[in-house]
Formats: C-alpha cells, sequence, structure tokens
C-alpha cells in the first residue's frame, strides 16, 4: 500500500487523519487498516468498485455508522488533532456535516428545514434564524430560485432543488466538514453540474469529502482521490491515495489504472 | 451462458416454446373469467353492507326524531324514553377510555420501533422481556373482547372494589384498545423513511430531537388514525361494559356512577323489551356516528398527505 505524503506541496493544514482505523460488522471487517491525511478547505473524492467500504469510510468521519448497534471500530479518526471516537456525537455531528445519495428533504416548509439543525442546538431568535436561512440558501446557490417560496414544502421542489436544500440545511449548523454520499447520483446532468459547482464553492470554507461512483466527477470535481478496493475476505482498504491529477494521469498501483480505465469496478 | 448446448438443440428449444396464435384465446378467456369473478365478490360484499346499513336506516328513521334523542331512557317492559343519557355515556366513556389509553399506547409504540433496537447493547434480561412485551402486544390484538370483560370484571370491579362504574369500564376498554393503538403507531413510525431520522441525527440533533422534530409529525396522520379507530371500537362494544359499566340508564354523576353506552342500550332494548323499533333507532344513530367517524379519519389524513406531498 502506497500512502502518499501530502505535506511537501500543501499549504493546507491536515484537518482529518485516520490513523491504523479498522471497522467491523459483528464478525466482518469492512474497513482494514485506514491511514489517510485530509487537508483543510479541500475536496476529496473517494471512488472504488461498489462494496468496498467507501460509504462505510465516509460514515465513520461523523459516526453514523453507530446507528448500526454491532458496528465496532479500532484505531483512531482525528479532527484537528482530537479523537472523534471520544467526542460527544452531538458535537461532533455539528462539525461534520452530511448529504446523502438520495435527497431527503424533511417533510416542512423550506424555511423550516434550514432552520431545522440551528434551532436543535438551541437558536430561537427569529431574526437570526431568517439571516441564517439567507446565508445558507445562498450558499447552496438556492436563495433566487426559492426566496419567495420559503413556506412552501420542501417536498415540493425538483429533485435537483431538494439536494440543494439538503447541502443548505448542513451548511446552516456551519460545519467544518461536509460528507457527501454521492449526492449527484440520482440526480440528472444539469442537476449535476449545478452540484459539482456548488461543490467547488463550498470548498474556500469548508472541507469536503464526497463518495461518487463517478470517475469523471471524481477528475472534474476534487482535488484529492482515494481509491478503495477489497480483500479476497471483502474488507475494504485504501489502494492509493493522491492528488486526483496524479491519480488520473500517473497512478502508482496497477489496481488504480485497472480501475479508473474501466476494467474493474 | 452454458456452452454445452449445442445449436441444433438450442433451435429445437425454441421450437417448443409455444406462440401466442395457439393459446392466446384460452388465456385471454381465463382472464376474463377472473376478472368477471372478482368484480362479482367485490359487488356481493358492497351490496351486503348497504343491505345491513340501509335497512337499520330506514327500519330506524321512524323512530328518531328529536324527543327521541334529548330524553332518557325510561325503561320498563316496552323501553319508554329515548336516548339522551346513553349520549352522553358513550362521550364520557370514549373521552376517559382514550386519555388512559392513547399516551400508553403512543408511548410504547415509540418505545418499540425508535428505541427497543437499541436494546442489543443491553443485558439479555431487557431482551427479553421487549421480546416478550412484543408478542404479548400480537396476542392482546388477538384475543376476544369478552376476555378482557371478563378480566375487568375480575380485576377492576371486584378486586379492586371500584364496581360497576365508569372506572372500571374504562379502564378495561383501555386494556382493549391498548393493541390496536400500539400496533397503528409501530405501523405508523415503521412507514417514516429512515432517511429523515439520519437527515436529523447527522445535523446533530439528540434522539429525542429527531423523535419529537420529525418523526411523530411525520407519523402523526397514522397515529390519529389509530386512535380514531379505537374511539370506533369503543363506540361499537358491548361485551366489556355489559360486565364492567353495568348498564344503569341515569346520567352518570361521576367516574364512580355506572352507565349505558348507546351500543349496550341496543343490546338491553333487543334482548329485554319489546321496544325492538327503537333499538334498531338507536343502532341507526350508531352507524350514523360510526359513518362520520370514518369519513373524518378520511378527509384528514387526506389533508396530511398534501401537506407531506408539499403540493
Amino acid at each position: 500500500m502506497v500512502i502518499t505524503s501530502l505535506e511537501e506541496k500543501k499549504p493546507n493544514k491536515s484537518k482529518i487523519i485516520a490513523r491504523n482505523f479498522d471497522l467491523f460488522y459483528g464478525d466482518f471487517q469492512a474497513l482494514k487498516d485506514i491511514n489517510v491525511t485530509m487537508p483543510q478547505n479541500s475536496i476529496t473524492a473517494i471512488i472504488g468498485p461498489s462494496g468496498c467500504g467507501k460509504s462505510t469510510f465516509l460514515r465513520s468521519i461523523n459516526r453514523m455508522n453507530e446507528l448500526i448497534p454491532s458496528v465496532k471500530t479500532s484505531g483512531e479518526i482525528l479532527m484537528d488533532g482530537e479523537d472523534i471516537y471520544t467526542q460527544d456525537v452531538v458535537e461532533l455531528r455539528k462539525t461534520v456535516g452530511m448529504v446523502f445519495q438520495r435527497p431527503n428533504p424533511f417533510p416542512k416548509s423550506i424555511f423550516d428545514n434550514v432552520a431545522y439543525g440551528p434551532r436543535a442546538h438551541g437558536l430561537k431568535n427569529k431574526n437570526i434564524l431568517e439571516e441564517l436561512v439567507e446565508k445558507s440558501l445562498t450558499d447552496a446557490a438556492l436563495w433566487d430560485e426559492v426566496k419567495d417560496d420559503l413556506h412552501k414544502s420542501g417536498l415540493a421542489l425538483s429533485g435537483g432543488q431538494q439536494q440543494r436544500l439538503c447541502i443548505a440545511r448542513a451548511l446552516a449548523v456551519e460545519p467544518q466538514v461536509i460528507l457527501m454520499d454521492e449526492p449527484a447520483s440520482a440526480l440528472d446532468p444539469i442537476a449535476t453540474l449545478k452540484i459539482e459547482e456548488l461543490i467547488q464553492n463550498l470548498k474556500k470554507e469548508y472541507t469536503i469529502v464526497i463518495v461518487t461512483h463517478n470517475m469523471q466527477q471524481a477528475a472534474r470535481a476534487s482535488d484529492y482521490t482515494m481509491v478503495f478496493n477489497m480483500y479476497p475476505d471483502r474488507s475494504g482498504y485504501i489502494v492509493e491515495y493522491g492528488e486526483t491529477s496524479q491519480i488520473f494521469t500517473n497512478p502508482r498501483e496497477k489496481t488504480t489504472e485497472d480501475y479508473i480505465s474501466g476494467r474493474f469496478g | 451462458m452454458n456452452t454445452s448446448l449445442t445449436n441444433e438443440k438450442r433451435f429445437a428449444l425454441r421450437k417448443k416454446q409455444p406462440t401466442p396464435k395457439q393459446n392466446l384465446k384460452r388465456r385471454k378467456l381465463s382472464q376474463k373469467i377472473a376478472f368477471g369473478f372478482f368484480w362479482l365478490m367485490g359487488l356481493i360484499a358492497i351490496a351486503v353492507l348497504f343491505w345491513i346499513v340501509g335497512y337499520v336506516l330506514a327500519k330506524g328513521a321512524s323512530s328518531i326524531n328529536l324527543e327521541f334523542l334529548t330524553t332518557r331512557p325510561a325503561g320498563g317492559f316496552d323501553g319508554e324514553g329515548g336516548i339522551s343519557t346513553t349520549i352522553v355515556t358513550t362521550i364520557y366513556l370514549v373521552l376517559f377510555t382514550i386519555v388512559i389509553a392513547a399516551p400508553l399506547g403512543v408511548g410504547a409504540g415509540i418505545y418499540f420501533v425508535e428505541y427497543a433496537n437499541e436494546a442489543q447493547n443491553h443485558n439479555k434480561f431487557v431482551r427479553w422481556l421487549i421480546k416478550t412485551a412484543r408478542t404479548g402486544v400480537e396476542i392482546l390484538a388477538g384475543v376476544p373482547s369478552i376476555i378482557f370483560g371478563l378480566f375487568g370484571f375480575a380485576v377492576f370491579v371486584s378486586y379492586m372494589k371500584l364496581g360497576f362504574s365508569l372506572l372500571s369500564a374504562g379502564l378495561s376498554g383501555a386494556c382493549m384498545v391498548l393493541p390496536v393503538i400500539i400496533r397503528t403507531t409501530e405501523e405508523a413510525l415503521l412507514a417514516v423513511p429512515d432517511s429523515y431520522r439520519q437527515a436529523s441525527l447527522g445535523l446533530g440533533a439528540t434522539k429525542w430531537q429527531t423523535v419529537t422534530g420529525v418523526i411523530l409529525p411525520t407519523a402523526l396522520p397514522g397515529i390519529v388514525t389509530g386512535i380514531v379507530l379505537s374511539v370506533g371500537r369503543i363506540i361499537s362494544e358491548t361485551a366489556v361494559f355489559w360486565v364492567t359499566l353495568g348498564g344503569s340508564y341515569r346520567l352518570p354523576q361521576n367516574l364512580m356512577s355506572s352507565g349505558r353506552t348507546l351500543a349496550l342500550h341496543v343490546y338491553m332494548l333487543a334482548t329485554e323489551t319489546r321496544a325492538f323499533d327503537k333499538a334498531l333507532g338507536t343502532s341507526a344513530i350508531l352507524i350514523i356516528i360510526i359513518i362520520l367517524l370514518n369519513l373524518a379519519i378520511n378527509i384528514t389524513s387526506r389533508r396530511f398527505q398534501k401537506r407531506l406531498s408539499g403540493k
């Protein structure tokens, strides 16, 4: 396994570090010895064949995996140097937001969708909430389309708009990291492009980790790429990690080359 | 693909496949027969329903008037008087029973769906307890109502010395509808997409905030439907209240008073008096109430659905 050292060229400090991270579903080991460093204000794409643990790793970064009772982990994931598995999970998830594969707005108004997170964290002031909703929707490139319909149900929007609403909802709690689990896989090409553009803009303020099945998307939209694969016992590992341009033009590992040229997966 | 098949064999296999030309008529005929059969069954079911409702309404209509609705029953072999107190008793009993059963049932449903799966982290005894409770609810849902009545009579009326009273009847009725409310609550909660839970937890909301902020509002129409169904069951129940509520046709003064619901009144009129017309009149009122109740469920749940889908 080759883990590229990213420190030489990067001005950015490292945001998320995984060290010897293992994850088990009961007796089945889903992730084996994950070691990786993700810099701040960057977009990291996670690619790899189905079932190799990409989403599992993504969900480890905000501990969503704990919703499955049999999950056990070892090793550590550090955020700004602090082990996230010793942190309070509510606090962690405020810092690490998540956007899911299928748009999943709540059956509430657009306003209430975006205000849900801040309200849960105790914000009651109506003026601040209104400002926050406008800021989040603007950052999610949705404000102009919905500013007159904030009372309308979030479910009345189109698929692409719903996904941007979910991004706005995640931005509203002012996280530092945003995890995206194939955020465009349920969308049409135009909506997909919009989301990709949006992700590029978000990078200025946030650290973004995105799982994708779409190789072009990884090549277009990310700074770093992590290639996952699985061992014969089906546990996932990182084949190669490096700058996206290097991974796609000059991969060090044969597996990476085979995968991105479509020979398997 | 298995390559042991020769090309001739493949060809022969294709020839063995029947073509639509050979059997299309027969297939369409069986389709038509089945279609007609199910149409007929549906029509018969609806016809029987209309027959019953129509018969009761038509026969009962003659004895319904304002006086019938507003005077109290006077008893006697001819079933003198109206049904005013039985209407009031029915309302009291429904309110009292639901006040007891709804919080318990909804609470238990929420526990089973949202919290019990965390039991994997608990010890063996707690897991066994949850499993037993689940099975218990399933069994209770299928228990005949007279058993709840006998239980209520033995425990509330006799052992706890609450007598024939609204209190005994309400507690027994609550036992009877509890499984209904628990199961409809569970179903309503299970119908809430898991993605809502994940989104809420992913924003840093606590479990309780997730339950109150997203899950319950989404499941509310289903839960309300379960409660209204229970109201219907209490209104139409006789066996349980026959042995716990007594049969007094006076207006109940407090929770310890005996009383008589509409359904109980129908039963008593039909079995103890000659006033069969009044039994039918009371039945007609009962049926109208049940129809209105079902309409209310339909309208509210449709409105909720509309609001949820945002159209």
